[in-house]
């Protein structure tokens, strides 16, 4: 399909909105030395350049969307038309705090819910996404180190099984990243764990349950032999959704948390979310949690700064709708709807991973948790046919493809999060184009390297796109 | 898979090949780039680093994944291969010439493998 600006022809446009009847001034100012290229068309035409561009995209309205780790579950409409309301959409964040009460205590609100869920005291919404938020959490143990004078505290702790985002974030905030194998169950290799954990450690940052979908049952002495060393633990909350209600990270030990309100809170996640990763910690690290918190005080809501935070890590009070949507979530699954979220993500996950295991051999031969990883590593020494294929084939299938070469320590993997909002026959449904995917590659292995069939554009060249990339649209002279 | 008998090798897949006691190129093995995938970043250290025998100096980028390239052995970064970082294809095609950085000053350089040595290492644990 074209691109809107090769739809562009010089003069068009459509202006449904009448010339102002007062007059306009401006200051002065130099017009621009080159042109805008803004494009030209009628209202129409943009209106179906976009919904074109719509119907080409895929999203969980439009099927199965087994994204690994990344908790792809349907979005309900009442948190849409709550966060709609002109009290939320229409307000600014510098407006007195007197006039916008009613977001300070959904905000609070919020927090609070929150701080319940992950077993935390204190609460910022303000980190735009998850790894924002494990900057912003590692801000907070560097902080509190910092104030206790221990200043050589250069080091954390990251399992091999990690989010790529740990290690980044790590050093990003600053600290030298060390690895952390795992054993042969996948989870933390403790004897490994206990040789690092010496007086040069900040902290450890740790997935509970991990990225190949295991509950690692040493958590309790994990997080104590790090806390032994005078480290603090980061809990990675991308995988709360298998256990949020049933356990807490506070519980498991750990001090600062993020959790994803795109994944676990259900607010829109992909094609730009926006994200929002708040941040939660004990007690002791309160005071450095970054920008304003919303305070009581005379029985009224008002907005705070505390003189020891981190400073501010976003504008203002963060991605404001996106927590109103989460809240509108929490509230309408209520206190025994978060407990049975996460179950019936952990029996999905279960139920897809037993329809598969028959073919699609397990990394790990275990109960997994919320997601479960398979590696195809046999089937491409066999016929040449990689996870790749196999995931891009799914999309002739009608599946959005589940996360592949996921974690890195599984080779040619596929990982797959089906979430508690898809149904026992939509599973089945799923497992039978993943079976008939796997039995038509090894039937026909050439015509998986070539798949998809059924899309537009066919299997884009993934090389050439991160060699040569084309990112901008070039006007000519 | 290619294994040149006249390089040394190190258990995370890369390559020296000496070219005085002291003085080296190192770059990435023939097994490295197959399992790496096709290659499309490199980050490279600068002159005059220093480099540490077992920890990272540069890293590698595939359309699947980042991944560290250790260094072989300890020294100082004499020269560094600039032209990988337009063309990274090279590290796939000719692993073996597509070097990294020229090290000097080496020590450290004990515990590398000759290509009889890594061969059998790719063979019983180097897919794991």
């Amino acid at each position: 399909m074209k691109l809107i600006f090769e739809r562009s022809v010089d003069g068009r446009g459509t202006d449904y909105i009448p010339e102002p009847d007062v007059k306009m001034t401006a200051p002065d100012f130099k017009p621009r030395e080159r042109k805008l290229n803004l494009p030209r068309l009628s209202e129409v035409q943009v209106d179906r350049h976009y919904t074109e561009l719509a119907r080409e995209t895929r999203g969980v309205n439009g099927g199965f969307y087994p994204l690994g780790s990344c908790t792809m579950k349907y979005n309900p409409a009442v948190a849409e038309d709550l966060a709609a309301l002109p009290g939320f959409a229409g307000v600014h964040p510098l407006q007195e705090d007197e006039s916008v009460r009613g977001c300070l205590e959904v905000m609070r609100t919020t927090e609070k819910c929150l701080a319940e869920i992950t077993g935390m005291d204190a609460v910022t919404l303000q980190p735009a996404a998850g790894a924002h938020g494990e900057f912003t959490g590692l801000m907070l143990i560097k902080a509190w180190h910092v104030s206790r004078g221990e200043t050589g505290r250069r080091k954390i702790l990251v399992p091999d099984s990690a989010h790529g985002t740990n290690p980044a974030s790590a050093a990003m905030a600053g600290f030298e990243v060390v690895n952390i194998p795992s054993d042969e169950k996948g989870c933390v290799d403790l004897r490994a764990l206990r040789a690092a954990a010496g007086d040069d450690i900040a902290g450890l940052m740790l997935t509970n349950p991990n990225t190949v979908g295991l509950f690692d049952r040493n958590i309790a002495e994990i997080t104590r032999i790090v806390h032994e060393a005078g480290g603090l633990c980061y809990y990675d909350g991308a995988n709360l959704n298998a256990v949020m209600g049933i356990v807490r990270p506070g519980d498991m030990g750990f001090d600062v948390v993020h959790v994803n309100l795109h994944k676990t809170f259900a607010t829109p996640h992909g094609g730009g979310g926006p994200g929002s990763g708040p941040v939660g910690c004990k007690k002791f690290l309160a005071p450095f949690l970054p920008g304003w918190r919303v305070n009581e005080k005379d029985g009224a809501l008002v907005r705070e700064e505390a003189k020891e935070r981190v400073g501010d890590v976003r504008s203002f009070g963060g991605n404001f709708l996106v927590v109103v949507k989460a809240l509108a979530y929490i509230l309408s699954i209520g206190r025994e709807g978060v407990p049975a979220t996460a179950a019936n993500a952990v029996l999905n996950a279960n139920y897809l991973m037993h329809l598969l295991k028959g073919a699609y051999p397990m990394a790990y031969d275990a109960v997994c948790m919320h997601e479960f990883v398979m590696t195809l590593e046999k089937l491409k020494e066999e016929t040449g046919v990689s996870a790749l294929d196999i995931a891009k084939s799914l999309i002739d299938y009608g599946i959005h493809p589940p996360t592949m070469y996921f974690p890195l320590i599984v080779h040619e993997a596929l990982m797959a999060e089906p979430t508690e909002t898809e149904t026992k026959e939509t599973l089945e449904e799923a497992a039978r184009a993943f079976l008939k995917a796997l039995e038509d590659a090894r039937r026909e292995p050439e015509k998986a390297h070539l798949a998809p069939l059924t899309t537009r554009i066919r299997r884009p060249d993934e090389v050439k796109a991160a060699r040569k990339p084309v990112i901008r649209y070039d006007f000519g002279a | 898979m290619n294994f040149p008998k006249e390089l040394k090798y190190t258990r995370t897949h890369e390559w020296v090949r000496f070219t005085d006691e002291k003085t080296a190129y190192i770059g990435i093995t023939d097994f490295a780039q197959d399992q790496l995938g096709d290659l499309v970043f490199v980050n490279l250290p600068s002159e005059g680093d220093a480099l540490t025998a077992g920890e990272a100096f540069a890293d590698v980028e595939s359309v699947k994944a980042v991944s560290d390239v250790n260094s072989p052995v300890t020294g100082t970064v004499a020269k560094v291969n600039e032209e990988l970082a337009d063309a990274p294809e090279k590290m796939n095609e000719t692993p073996y010439e597509a070097w990294f950085v020229m090290a000097e000053d080496i020590s450290g350089a004990e515990d590398l493998m000759d290509a009889e040595a890594y061969e059998e290492f790719v063979k019983t644990e180097g897919a794991s």
